[in-house]
């Protein structure tokens, strides 16, 4: 008979997976998100893989991750440091320690814990045994073996027995979380309905798990995390590359212009273009190019043939596409540049994250070529801003970049589902058949957007191009004050958007001593620092940005009502260099890092306490 | 066949209903105005209604082309016509899509876009205009320029392998491969017509003439001296004779491609190929389009028309496939698929 558990209530806890690439991990880790979500948690997760596919097993390099922040409060990143880290071999272990809270609870699989294994990682001696992880609290569970004797009596190979064990440490972890185990149990039914014997291991390696752990004495108490207060509605956990997907979607649907995506594979962009792919039905052409020059080009095409048209990449690729980009912006054609950023320069460090591509998105193109510059701020808001990118693009007929990164692009959060028809109404500027007074360069006189006229539409015909052209009738002209005018044009048709897009918000007090300052993928971390400085009653307030380029037309105001104001992003300082010489009257201070890593909220909050304290 | 899916006109349309505004800005005796006038005589014949035509290019003296002729048009950036074309047939399969693009920028700087479109075998109409020299900007060697030529980046004969186009067209498997010099306007009408009816991605090249930079490049072949015993110009199901009175003729022996005269060494009119541009394997027609002098004559016409399925059909295909048998018919079906859970 078990002895009674206590319970430790939390409000937010953080859960790390780790394990060899091929432990299925990421596979443990989002059912265990699922089921948080199902139990009412708020939650954010975050996948941490190795570039390579399979690199050599149990070795650091090999280790593949994933971890979730579940809370019965609102939940804005997948945080910083772990309060309970699965490790299912040494070389897990290895990585992930510094990512362990102290204290934290530490679950192992000890049966991994073999001497050939435990060199491979790195160590000079077990460190199970060596005292080194005597401040935590450590679940050693000779986790292989004991899977194995609980499948003893079915009919399934060695192999496929082996692989069970994840099963059955997502059971200790329901356990430990007081979790029910049928939605886990429902999912492994449907995964492997042809195959009952797989089916059978993994439910019986699922429950074994459960039940070891309420008999297994090392775990003392159980944890719970209770219901977030949340908004009611339908809900459902998204990644940032599919709310950007079906962002796109929902625009292509609300214009009723086809949805044309020109892409070639590249990460952390990839799925974006795989998931359009699966959606034929709704009418997405899916065009995977020959290279990322082809992929931009082959959507002007299309945007010129009346398409929503949309390429999708990361850095590499949007430097490979820069000139075809001014060529969007020089014939005023829509088109949706979705940028999910990397850290760089060059290929970087592909499945790491940064907001290092900013002044890329902003300047990268030969002559004056301004774009408006939208960055999405959370897994599930990339939804919102796609859709925004494709809605702005099409109404005001310019490129935009939608600036994601890969944090935010692997990692997901809960979505309220909204319905499409309440978004709001995208109407594209299209020519009238037969309109007499149509011209190819003549404008609206609000937006400055030119007509869209679609080839096969009567009495359109017309020629645009990468040669300047003249105003209205949109002849070739090398006309000194017609280039000029058009520049001008161009650019003011870009700000003139900030007539159409919301003004700022302000998290907190919108006067103060500090004002935090960030854009795009940082909004979490920020959220969290800010939040908790604000609760210990600081005069602190968040201005997190989503547009870009042009600014709300408020910024000057909000900025000027704070004593100062601290920039903080993922690079060494783009936006507030931006910032500087876009609104040079304010003083600007700046907080930078770039460790292809995300801001932990501790680091952030010494930033501004050592700030305020210097008075 | 002429694409079904393409409006037809309801009215005969003539040369002027694609007559642009547009001051012709290519050099006197360049090759282009014999293109523009083959253009503007066979897009009334094809029939299609006039807003039905989209022209698009790349960068160089050939991809000014869309300025000078009424359709729709995009003068695109240097190399990337074929992508951009791509987009707008994928996008827009009830438009007859129209490339016009030079030696450098489809072979150059676009020859990765140039095979791919070919390999994908989008129903676009390449006109290679193919004069062996960069002519916008003043003359360098391009992939054509024949080895050793003297130009302004080689001043000592280039040292590069030239690419025959039919060569390359054929080795990214087209289906569709034409040749004509810039001064028969007849012949090039026939063989652009051709094209329009090809389902796929039609290549044809035109032996340009650039009269400033690369003057007579092509003179060998094309001057009114020597083309008729220089070209051999292929009609499908004809035999394979040239010469001022026919007396020339092409025979396959053991596995190549000899020019014999009929009459003599025992060769008769029976012995001589007939052409078959239908011919799905490719062997004869690469043999065909490789040949030059002064061994042989050029081919020119329809060296290659084959079948095969295109790219933008299978899109359609595919669409209307999915829209037919999906549980997700608008984007709230996709919201509202897989878990969701109700707070």
């Amino acid at each position: 008979m078990a002895k009674q558990k206590n319970i430790v209530e939390l409000e937010d806890v953080v859960v790390k997976f780790v394990g060899d690439s091929g432990d299925g991990m990421q596979l443990t880790g989002t059912l265990f998100s699922d089921t948080a979500a199902l139990a009412g948690n708020d939650l954010a997760t975050f996948p941490d893989f190795p570039a390579e596919i399979r690199a050599p097993q149990n070795t650091v390099a090999g280790v593949s991750g994933f971890q979730v922040h579940l809370g019965q409060r609102k939940i804005f990143t997948s945080g910083d440091l772990c309060d309970v880290l699965v490790a299912m071999n040494p070389a897990s272990l290895k990585a992930n320690l510094k990512w362990a809270k102290p204290g934290a609870t530490i679950i192992v699989d000890e049966s991994a814990f073999e001497e050939k294994f435990i060199e491979k990682a790195g160590y000079k001696t077990n460190p199970l045994e060596d005292g080194s992880l005597n401040n935590y609290h450590m679940i050693k569970a000779p986790i292989s073996v004991l899977t194995k004797e609980a499948l003893a009596n079915v009919e399934i190979d060695k192999k496929m027995a082996e692989k069970t064990k994840n099963m059955f440490v997502l059971g200790m972890m329901y356990f430990l979380f007081q979790r029910n185990l049928d939605k886990t149990l429902d999912f492994i039914l449907k995964k492997f309905q042809n195959k009952p014997e797989v089916v059978q291991a993994n439910q019986v390696a699922l429950k074994a798990g459960y039940n070891y752990a309420e008999t297994v004495e090392a775990i003392v108490s159980t944890i719970k995390v209770g219901a977030a207060p949340m908004q009611k509605g339908r809900y459902r956990s998204i990644t940032g590359n599919i709310a950007t997907a079906w962002g796109l979607l929902a625009a292509s649907e609300r214009s009723g212009r086809p949805l044309f995506l020109g892409s070639y594979p590249i990460t952390p962009a990839t799925e974006i273009l795989m998931e359009l792919s699966r959606h034929k039905s709704l009418g997405a052409k899916v065009f995977q190019a020959e290279d990322e020059i082809a992929g931009i080009c082959s959507a002007i095409g299309a945007s010129f043939s009346g398409s929503m048209a949309v390429t999708t990449t990361s850095g590499p690729g949007l430097s490979l596409k820069s000139e075809a980009m001014g060529l969007a912006v020089i014939t005023e054609l829509p088109l949706v540049i979705v940028n999910v950023q990397r850290a760089g320069p060059s290929t970087g460090m592909p499945t790491k994250s940064e907001q290092s591509d900013l002044f890329q998105a902003l300047f990268g193109r030969n002559g004056e070529a301004p774009m408006i510059v939208i960055a999405a701020s959370s897994p599930a808001n990339c939804f919102h801003y796609a859709y925004m990118a494709a809605k702005l693009s099409m109404e005001h007929m310019t490129p935009v970049i939608l600036l994601t990164d890969g944090h935010m692009g692997f990692g997901s959060e809960l979505l309220k589902i909204p319905k499409v028809a309440e978004m709001p109404a995208i109407n594209p500027p299209l020519a009238k058949p037969r309109d007499p007074d149509f011209k190819p360069y003549r404008r609206d006189a609000e937006t400055l957007a030119r007509k869209w006229a679609i080839p096969g539409t009567e009495g359109l015909r017309h020629r645009i191009g990468g040669l300047e052209k003249t105003n209205i009738d949109g002849n070739v002209s090398t006309d000194p004050l017609n280039h000029e005018l058009m520049v001008n044009i161009r650019e003011d048709k870009v700000m003139r958007v900030a007539n159409y897009i919301p003004e700022q918000e302000v998290m907190g007090d919108d006067s103060g001593d500090l004002l935090v300052v960030g854009w795009g993928g940082t909004e979490g971390m920020l959220k969290s620092a800010v939040g908790q400085m604000q609760k210990a009653g600081h005069k602190v307030s968040l201005a997190q940005f989503n547009y870009i380029m042009p600014l709300p037309k408020n910024t000057a105001e909000v900025f000027s009502r704070f004593k100062r104001i601290i920039v903080c992003e993922l690079n060494k300082g783009q936006f507030v260099n931006y910032l500087r010489m876009t609104l040079p009257e304010f003083k600007y201070l700046q907080h930078n890092k770039v460790q292809g890593l995300p801001f932990h909220v501790t680091e952030l909050t010494q930033v501004f306490i050592k700030l305020l304290e210097e008075k | 066949m002429l694409d079904k899916s393409i409006e037809k006109s309801p009215v005969q349309l003539t040369k002027e209903d694609f007559a642009s505004d547009q001051m012709v800005k290519w050099c006197p005796g360049c090759g282009g105005h014999a293109i523009l006038a083959a253009v503007e005589n066979v897009f009334p014949r094809i029939g299609y209604k006039k807003e039905n035509f989209t022209i698009i290019s790349g960068i160089g003296c050939s991809s000014r082309f869309p300025y000078y002729v009424n359709t729709y048009g995009f003068h695109g950036i240097h190399g990337r016509a074929s992508a951009i074309a791509s987009g707008v047939k994928i996008a827009n399969p009830g438009q007859s899509v129209w490339v016009a693009t030079g030696d450098g920028d489809s072979m150059a700087i676009g020859g990765n876009h140039f095979i791919h479109i070919i390999r994908r075998n989008i129903d676009v109409n390449i006109l290679l205009f193919n004069n062996q020299i960069y002519g916008l900007t003043k003359g360098q060697f391009s992939p054509t320029t024949p080895m050793g030529q003297v130009t302004k980046t080689s001043p000592q004969g280039t040292i590069e392998h030239p690419f025959i186009t039919a060569g390359l067209v054929m080795g990214a498997q087209g289906t569709f491969f034409a040749r004509v010099p810039d001064n028969n306007v007849k012949l090039m009408t026939e063989v652009l017509y051709e094209a329009a009816k090809h389902d796929g991605t039609s290549v044809v090249e035109i032996l340009e003439n650039c009269i400033i930079f690369n003057d007579k490049a092509h003179a060998d072949v094309t001057s009114r001296a020597k083309r008729d015993e220089n070209q051999l110009i292929l009609k499908h199901g004809e035999p394979m004779v040239y010469g001022k009175d026919n007396e020339w003729g092409i025979i396959l022996k053991g596995t190549g491609l000899y020019a014999v005269k009929i009459g003599v060494g025992g060769i008769t009119e029976k012995d001589i190929l007939v052409h078959d541009q239908f011919n799905p394997d490719p062997g004869i027609h690469r043999m065909l389009g490789r040949m030059t002098g002064p061994d042989y004559p050029v081919a020119m016409g329809v060296i290659r028309s084959a079948r095969a399925f295109t790219y933008d059909d299978k899109v359609e295909e595919q669409i209307e496939y999915a829209k037919n048998n999906s549980k997700v018919q608008c984007v709230d079906d996709l919201l509202n698929s897989g878990d969701t859970w109700e707070i």
